[in-house]
């Protein structure tokens, strides 16, 4: 079982690099995109904007869609999980558009970004969410939320001024918007869940 | 009419839907070579209390929400050693955190961000070149710049400023101070506030120079006045001596999170004991 961190040049790996570390996921970070195809699942973090992530993750595109299509479980995080949605209310660039939907900026009755912890409302059984409850806090960081245009992508949604889409999955795809790195021992229960269906 | 515009958190509802977040904080001073917690009194008299990681670990198991590393030196060496307490942070603990203190230039924020941090803060730098906050935005995002505003009572009135009313009825605009509490000027901190929220700043870590170190309380009437200028996040710092300092800056003020120091550095009140009380009032906590 081996676990790639795209290293995409947004910076800040830290974190996840750290905490799959400490649950003994032996994560590498992967700088090229030849070196993705040969592990067993892979992580994509994002920071900062949208566009910003896109164009530099643009250069793994092809690389990302040969592991899915290979069935090589792939994880988002954060703007990692609005990458992979068509495009965003923030940036012109073009996301990867494996999810069908927009991402689009949260509504103004709230303070916007979300940063903070907050609850999950689990909306399908799936691995990656194995053993968490409705009760657990996730800690979010975020100005855009992911709008699926198939609603049955939703594993979890989180109330934040309203209905916010939290976790997705489809197939050996998952994606969450908040920091499960950065979320205590449910979090890292997360990224447990999310080795394990890498070892399969 | 869409109700939820109507009744945002600003109205201060009886029951609060957002989570409020607790922060403990950590002053840190570089002494013979090491990192040390101090925790200041009106910005002078410091006391050392101990090694920055080890009270963040405690921290983190304590169930604080985040964590807020302040270089108070400001200094080009303590720079230094707040990258390293950064990574070894980062290595440590699993919730985010914060560091601040003598970062003025896209380049040192990458390198605190690099390191492990979570967020940058930033202060004195802003004040004196607004234009850092837009471009550190730009660089790696409003999510990850807090902007620090220092602010004391200022009973002198003059035109361009927000008043607002105190305790004792009489009425205060409240002024910035930087470069650690010794030079105020003459800025408006909610003008300011708004000022940096458009430069793009994620949220405003606001501390009350009359109150800090004093065990009175936050300045409610500078956190509700800041809070509802601005629609980013506010954390409430300075003069926080109980819980009950906590769940004023919540519930009077519409504070987003309350920071503290001594309280937690003393072993007063765990960041448990904080969130028990809250809870028990109302406000939703994360207990874990």
């Amino acid at each position: 079982m081996t676990i790639a961190v795209v290293d995409y040049g947004v910076g800040n790996l830290f974190s996840i690099y750290n905490a799959l570390d400490r649950i003994g996921a032996g994560p590498t970070l992967a700088r090229e995109p030849e070196e993705i195809e040969s592990f067993d699942g892979i992580v994509v973090p994002g920071v900062g904007s949208f566009g910003r992530c896109m164009r530099r993750l643009s250069r793994f595109e092809p690389a990302l869609q040969r592991a899915m299509q290979e069935g090589t479980p792939i994880l988002g995080i954060c703007v990692g999980m609005q990458v992979l949605f068509e495009g965003s209310e923030e940036s012109p660039e073009e996301g990867l558009g494996w999810i069908d939907g927009r991402v689009v900026r949260l509504p103004d009755s709230v303070l916007v970004p979300q940063m903070g912890w907050n609850t999950l409302s689990i909306r399908r059984e799936v691995e990656i969410l194995e053993g968490i409850s409705d009760d657990d806090f996730f800690y979010f960081v975020h100005s855009y939320h992911c709008v699926p245009v198939d609603p049955s992508v939703i594993a979890a949604t989180t109330e934040y001024g309203q209905e916010v889409a939290a976790a997705v999955s489809r197939e050996n795809l998952f994606a969450v918007q908040f920091h499960p790195e950065k979320s205590g021992e449910k979090g890292l229960s997360i990224l447990e869940n999310f080795v394990r269906l890498s070892r399969c | 009419m869409d109700l939820r515009n109507v009744f945002t958190r600003r109205l201060h509802l009886p029951i609060m839907t957002d989570t409020k977040r607790i922060i403990p904080c950590l002053d840190v001073k570089v002494v013979d070579g090491q990192p040390s917690v101090v925790k200041g009194v009106k910005f002078v008299d410091l006391k050392r209390q101990g090694d920055p990681v080890e009270l963040a670990i405690r921290y983190d198991r304590d169930g604080a929400d985040e964590l807020v590393f302040l270089d108070i030196t400001a200094s080009s060496e303590g720079r230094k050693t707040m990258v390293d307490v950064a990574r070894r942070t980062a290595r440590e603990v699993s919730i985010p955190f914060a560091v601040g203190g003598g970062i003025g230039t896209v380049e040192g924020i990458v390198e605190i961000l690099d390191a492990g941090a979570d967020k940058v803060g930033i202060n004195t730098a802003a004040v004196k070149d607004p234009d850092l906050v837009k471009e550190a935005a730009k660089a790696v995002g409003s999510d990850r710049i807090t902007v620090a505003i220092d602010a004391r009572r200022n009973t002198d009135l003059k035109e361009g400023v927000s008043a607002f009313n105190i305790e004792d009825g009489t009425r205060a605009w409240f002024e910035v101070v930087i470069y650690g509490g010794r030079t105020a000027v003459e800025l408006d901190a909610v003008g300011w506030a708004r000022r940096v929220e458009e430069l793009g700043a994620g949220e405003i870590l606001l501390t009350s120079m009359d109150r800090d170190g004093t065990n009175e309380g936050y300045d409610i009437p500078l956190t509700r006045a800041v809070a509802e200028a601005v629609d980013i996040p506010v954390i409430a710092s300075g003069g926080a001596a109980n819980p009950d300092h906590m769940l004023e800056a919540f519930r009077d003020a519409g504070a987003d999170a309350a920071l503290a120091a001594g309280i937690f550095h003393r072993r007063e009140f765990t960041v448990r004991d904080v969130k028990e009380h809250l809870r028990s009032h109302g406000v939703r906590v994360d207990l874990g």
